[in-house]
């Protein structure tokens, strides 16, 4: 670390006798500075959370109880009618449903093999910062280019998947219109790209844990899997949870995937297989139908609390052990 | 038979299990970089032989005519410019914000702090997508749909990079460093300026470059707030991608354009960057 002292301190010119009156002056001035100071320092990401952050987070609450499209210039309060027919639109349903299979799809087997992934790493390996690196190679890809990248390997007629079936002998699947299929293959996207940075993020905390329980457990015959089992996962569990959580908040969130992968029809599949909430968002936000987009976004919000919520209990209950 | 010779012989039986390691770890690394590699191969062809049985496995001859064409349907050099100077400022600005936020944090006392810190965290757990509806709207009132300061100003600064910055300085910065600096008659700001500044560049320069990469690659807001004509990289991509459906010979050519040159930065820099992300996890 940087823990030299610069250069430019000694330019500081030292103390100066001064008199009372300045004396007091520059009292009050270095109150200031030590008082005030800080809060000059943190306020421009408080001033910014609040224009771009938290006042469209209730702005767009506000919005949802009026009927507001943009092409009249009234704004009638309806209070929870979009809330009423929302509940009532099967398409919600069918976006929820949807949003729910691709966020299990992707989210638990993505998870379990990024534990596994980062107990493989978190031992003396040759070749340990090029493995790293591969990892999070799918992570600094976008998420365009993962897209028409797996649209293409995923292709019904010509897509590399179906040719490896081929060989085997199994029949070409049309991946983008089964609901089930479609939903694998936007899985399949989701966990390539944030495996890895997963991974990465397990062994960070794995790397923390005290090497004496390790060796403790092999002289005891413990097996590398009982080790993971019962030393590794309970020692790490707060990280977990913090990767349970995000992954909760952005598989509630997938757009870009269902969006792509449909070439653009936005209400994911001609026959909404694969339409998110966020998709549905976005569908009724380019009908310019912005009081039902802000219902649908807010009911978005309660589900992902509700999501990250019991997600957070079940992970807190489900690995007890030594934490 | 002491402890240390069991811990040795266990090693050395598990030399089988270190073998299947290693072969697990080549074939994630292998898939890893198939779908980036396979895209080059389809880039540098036409579109004929992505009928071929079996597909094409090896790149072809024609990567420069498919850039021309990249070039020829969407404005790909002004996306470029676009996405660097957009990517450029944000990344600077939060280096810079969040240094200070986290210089801060770390180091001053002041009331409210462990509140507002805590309150900083929390901001992390709003999904920002839920606020679409009324940051676009606002930025109608501003006039600024079709440019980009809808992207840079709201993302001058963020949690995790305050976050980030709060964790490194707290550990790496020396407290004595600070009080030396007292003593010689520095102000705060002085002391930012001359001690933190320095003492912060390697974990400001992780956090820059991950910014760099994140903002460049987001996709959502840009599509929702810019237009095809004044794009940034992943909007013009996602027009190569929904408009021409059937050409995916242009459509991974651009992907492939508008991708290498973070692959580049990043085959360069990726250890100091998930040297970042493992210090900035590791209290998750």
């Amino acid at each position: 670390m940087a823990t030299r002292a610069p250069d430019r301190l000694a330019a500081v010119p030292p103390n100066r006798p001064v008199g009372p009156r300045r004396r007091l002056r520059r009292h009050l001035v270095h109150q200031l500075d030590v008082k005030g100071s800080p809060y000059a320092y943190v306020a421009p990401f408080f001033l910014l959370f609040s224009a771009f952050g938290l006042f469209p987070l209730a702005y767009t609450a506000w919005v949802s109880l009026h009927e507001w499209t943009l092409l009249q210039d009234e704004h009638p309060f309806v209070g929870l009618e979009n809330f009423r027919t929302l509940l009532a639109d099967d398409y919600f349903w069918n976006a929820t449903f949807n949003t729910l299979s691709i966020g299990v799809l992707s989210t638990a087997p993505q998870l379990l093999l990024a534990i596994w992934l980062a107990h493989l790493l978190n031992r003396p390996l040759r070749a340990q910062t090029f493995f790293r690196i591969t990892l999070l190679l799918p992570n600094v890809t976008s998420v365009v280019a993962v897209v028409v990248i797996f649209s293409q390997l995923f292709g019904r007629d010509f897509g590399m998947i179906n040719w490896v079936f081929s060989l085997v002998g199994v029949d070409g699947v049309a991946w983008n219109e089964g609901v089930l299929s479609s939903h694998f293959a936007i899985s399949t996207m989701i966990m390539w790209r944030w495996t890895g940075y997963n991974a990465l993020i397990f062994l960070a905390a794995m790397q923390a844990v005290p090497r004496e329980l390790y060796e403790a457990a092999t002289i005891d015959g413990a097996s590398g899997m009982t080790q993971l089992r019962k030393i590794t996962i309970p020692m790490i569990k707060p990280t977990i949870i913090f990767v349970v959580i995000t992954s909760t908040i952005g598989a509630m969130q997938i757009l870009a995937e269902p969006l792509l992968f449909s070439s653009y029809i936005i209400t994911g599949g001609v026959d909404r297989q694969y339409q998110t909430l966020s998709l549905f968002i976005y569908e009724n936000f380019t009908k310019l139908d912005f009081g039902y987009a802000s219902a649908i976004s807010w009911m978005m919000f309660v589900f992902i609390v509700v999501v990250a919520g019991i997600n957070y209990l079940l992970t807190r209950r489900g690995k007890g052990g030594l934490a | 038979m002491s402890a240390h010779t069991a811990v040795a012989a266990a090693r050395r039986s598990g030399s089988a299990a270190r073998r299947l390691t290693y072969l697990t770890l080549t074939a994630v690394a292998f898939f890893s970089m198939l779908p980036l590699y396979y895209s080059i191969v389809v880039a540098s062809r036409d579109n004929a032989a992505l009928a071929d049985v079996p597909p094409p496995l090896i790149p072809g001859g024609n990567f420069f005519a498919n850039v021309a064409r990249v070039f020829d349907t969407v404005p790909f050099a002004l996306a470029m410019l676009n996405s660097v100077i957009v990517s450029g400022s944000v990344a600077l600005a939060v280096m810079f914000f969040s240094t200070l936020a986290g210089f801060a944090f770390a180091k001053l006392r002041f009331r409210g702090r462990n509140a507002l810190l805590l309150l900083t965290v929390a901001t992390m757990m709003v999904p920002t997508q839920l606020g679409i509806i009324p940051l676009y709207m606002l930025m109608v009132k501003l006039e600024w749909t079709g440019t980009m300061y809808a992207l840079i100003v709201p993302a001058l600064v963020n949690a995790f990079g305050v976050f980030f910055m709060t964790q490194y300085l707290s550990r790496a910065l020396p407290t004595e460093l600070l009080e030396a600096g007292r003593v010689d008659g520095c102000s705060t700001w002085g002391l930012f300026w001359h001690v933190v500044l320095p003492a912060a560049r390697p974990a400001a320069a992780v956090l820059g470059m991950l910014t760099f990469m994140s903002v460049w690659n987001d996709y959502f807001w840009p599509l929702v707030v810019l237009t095809p004509e004044d794009p940034t990289v992943q909007v013009a991509l996602s027009t190569l991608a929904s408009g021409y459906v059937n050409d995916y010979v242009l459509g991974l050519a651009g992907t492939t354009l508008g991708t290498l040159p973070l692959v580049i930065v990043f085959a360069l820099l990726g250890k100091q960057i998930i040297g970042g992300i493992m210090q900035g996890a590791v209290k998750g």
